[in-house]
């Protein structure tokens, strides 16, 4: 199959091995990617505060982009939600609403497209760790993905996946929310990086590299003991 | 930044940084969802439940004028006085003049959220009139000189010790430890009132067009007396409370208790069709329907947010939300706390002066997966930032969100941008946390993430 990978801007620029990691799992299961360099955002940062029409600039360049391909993985529920959920609502009423649809109806998230979409689960990785998962609100609730994530944990040797309590309560990111209520969102954080320790996991792994990228930085200020990663990372782990 | 959205800050950075009330409030809500879950797992199918409730609450909002005009003249074909107020100031003024036509002296009240919306104690008792409230939650708020943290828990934001202290303080009682005890104080005090109180105000959960009656549900049985054994009884109620047959309590009595307290059916539940008829021997001489509009009918016109007049006041919402866990009802200084309130409030008093209530949201979606008359909450909370901002955007922000807008619009500049990044977080550190730092906002609690080494399309590169 003929895979078009969204690689959302952040992951592009700060978490690449997320992306990269996506790449050579989809490759060893035989199937031809697509980058199309061209895509940076996918226009929820805009969107998410209000800026409707700053938004759409930046979304329609993305499904001009996208029109022709046959399935398109996004290694983020949070862009992925933005494209499959809110696209849409973005441009109903418009001439480009249908478009939208149209997209909406070919993306995957990453996880959701190996468990649903091919029906994979074992990936052969190995990551010998104790890991806790923390659901990104957009992926859980948005996207209704949960167990997919955590079918492919359970085939990756040597790992011990501990839930911990708060596993579906939001992290606090929440994009611009982060920075306009900066003491709410850390507080948020701290409840969730808290009940992530009660499991005595050294990783928090995620779907979201919004949400980890949220979580590390408290980690590092805090000090705490405790690292983020990618599942896409973590499922592209071979044996060292 | 609006006073409110200034005030709310300020709350916010005090309330965060109170880590002994954080714990708090977090270790009352755990214990209400083990009980929530359990009475959820007792429906057949909570989910179908959900979206009948869903519907029925539709048909009642979306044919609202006829229900409500059924409603009233159930009502009024059994002698209650039904009244419409189109706002706050008209429902003051309303039950101002029945109290004052009845040379009222004391005034008891059950919980009625729709008197704290329009400020109804503060005006009877600048008027002169004793007020009482008899809902113990209420009641302690009420000795506080506070409102109601949590529009079903008004009080949850206190222990035992502050209630004690509060009592001893107040009504000169000796200090317990006993929840019963702190109960039966209350309750001492509030006998006397009953007794002697003119005039009872209550709210409604429901009011019921097919049979003209106003459903209360309660778990002190203190809304039972205080609507039968005053002379007068007032009902104070939004006009979205009217449902239209009798048969659909069978469903949201379970589902408000359940969603709302974690209970299977909460303790007493009422329904009161008007006035003592003759040769009935108890209840109010004079029963009043105060039907409040206050800004209903501007959210009715909305039809993208619409369903959120589906509300009933059960609480869920902030039970669930991380936003509540973590700066308390108080914060919010409005009278609806939590994912409904930053809903409405916009509404019910102005989107610009309340429109920080919808961008104070992660947007998790929790309150929306739990309401149990699936108002679609955290959408609306985009609707209305969306809302704000066509109407007025910020001057900063236009400008930055269209400077994006065109950065990646050209991967060129954002590669660019990347490799800008990656030599700005060189120096960063030196004025990292200060007020030079453009990304302090983050920088305060939390370390920036970094730009990678070899960013992706820098890899992917290599690899062709």
């Amino acid at each position: 199959m003929k895979i078009t990978l969204f690689i959302p801007c952040f992951i592009d620029a700060c978490f690449p091995k997320a992306g990269a990691g996506a790449v050579e799992i989809l490759e060893r299961l035989g199937h031809t990617i697509e980058y199309p360099r061209e895509l940076t955002c996918c226009g929820q940062p805009a969107f998410n505060s209000g800026y409707w029409e700053e938004s759409r600039t930046t979304a329609l360049q993305v499904m001009q982009r996208l029109k022709d391909a046959e399935v398109v993985v996004i290694v983020s529920g949070s862009c992925g939600a933005m494209i499959k959920n809110f696209y849409p609502e973005l441009f109903a009423g418009t001439e480009h609403e249908e478009a939208a649809r149209s997209l909406s109806a070919k993306v995957w998230e990453f996880s959701d497209f190996l468990v649903t979409k091919l029906g994979v689960t074992d990936l052969g990785a190995q990551f010998p760790h104790r890991v806790t998962f923390h659901d990104g609100c957009h992926g859980l609730r948005e996207l209704g993905i949960k167990q997919q994530p955590r079918k492919l944990l359970a085939h990756v040797r040597g790992l011990e996946l501990v839930e911990m309590g708060e596993a579906e309560s939001c992290c606090g990111f929440g994009g611009t929310f982060s920075a306009k209520f900066p003491m709410i969102s850390t507080a948020m954080g701290e409840n969730k990086y808290g009940s992530a320790l009660e499991t005595g996991a050294e990783y928090i792994v995620s779907n979201d590299s919004s949400c980890l990228m949220h979580i590390q930085g408290l980690l590092d200020r805090q000090g705490k003991p405790l690292r983020t990663i990618h599942l896409a990372e973590v499922l592209n782990h071979r044996q060292a | 930044m609006t006073p409110n959205a200034a005030q709310f800050k300020k709350n916010a950075i005090t309330l965060t940084k109170d880590l002994r009330h954080r714990a708090l409030i977090r270790t009352a809500l755990k214990k209400y969802e083990v009980v929530r879950d359990d009475k959820v797992a007792r429906f057949q199918n909570w989910q179908s439940a959900r979206q009948t409730a869903a519907e029925i609450k539709w048909d009642a909002v979306n044919h609202l004028d006829t229900h409500l005009t059924e409603f009233a003249k159930n009502l009024e074909s059994r002698g209650t006085h039904v009244h419409w107020a189109s706002n706050a100031e008209q429902a003051r003024e309303i039950i101002l003049g029945i109290v004052k036509q009845h040379n009222a002296h004391s005034i008891i009240k059950s919980k009625v959220m729709t008197g704290e919306e329009i400020h109804l104690n503060a005006a009877l008792e600048k008027a002169g009139f004793d007020v009482v409230e008899s809902d113990l939650g209420e009641y302690i708020v009420q000795l506080r000189h506070e409102a109601p943290y949590h529009f079903v828990f008004p009080a949850m934001h206190l222990t035992r010790g502050e209630i004690s202290d509060l009592f001893t303080k107040e009504l000169g009682t000796a200090p317990t430890d006993s929840p019963e005890e702190l109960t039966m104080i209350a309750r001492r005090v509030l006998r006397d009132k009953y007794i002697t109180a003119d005039i009872g105000i209550s709210g409604a959960n429901f009011g019921i067009a097919e049979t003209g009656m106003v459903s209360i549900t309660e778990n002190e049985g203190n809304a039972r007396l205080t609507c039968a054994l005053p002379k007068v009884h007032i009902t104070l109620m939004g006009i979205e409370k009217v449902l239209p047959k009798l048969e659909d309590l069978a469903l949201f009595l379970p589902m408000l208790a359940t969603a709302g307290a974690g209970q299977v059916l909460t303790g007493y539940n009422t329904m009161y069709g008007g006035p003592r008829q003759p040769g009935e021997c108890d209840g109010p001489e004079e029963f009043h329907v105060v039907l409040l509009d206050n800004k209903r009918t501007a959210l009715l016109a909305d039809p993208e947010q619409r369903d959120a007049l589906h509300c009933i006041r059960c609480g869920t919402c902030l039970n669930v939300c991380p936003i509540y866990k973590n700066i308390g009802g108080h914060s919010y200084g409005a009278t609806y706390q939590g994912p409904i309130g930053s809903v409405i409030t916009p509404h019910l008093r102005g989107l610009q002066q309340w429109k920080h209530l919808s961008f104070a949201s992660s947007l998790c979606g929790a309150c929306t997966q739990t309401c149990p008359v699936k108002i679609n909450l955290h959408h609306h909370l985009l609707q209305s930032r969306r809302n704000a901002i066509a109407q007025k955007p910020v001057w900063w922000e236009k400008p930055l969100f269209q400077g994006l807008a065109l950065l990646f619009s050209h991967a060129g500049l954002f590669s660019l941008g990347m490799k800008l990044g990656r030599i700005g977080q060189v120096f960063h550190p030196l004025i990292k946390n200060t007020p030079l730092d453009p990304a302090r906002a983050w920088t305060r609690s939390r370390e920036l993430p970094k730009v990678a080494p070899q960013t992706f399309r820098e890899w992917w590169q290599t690899r062709k």
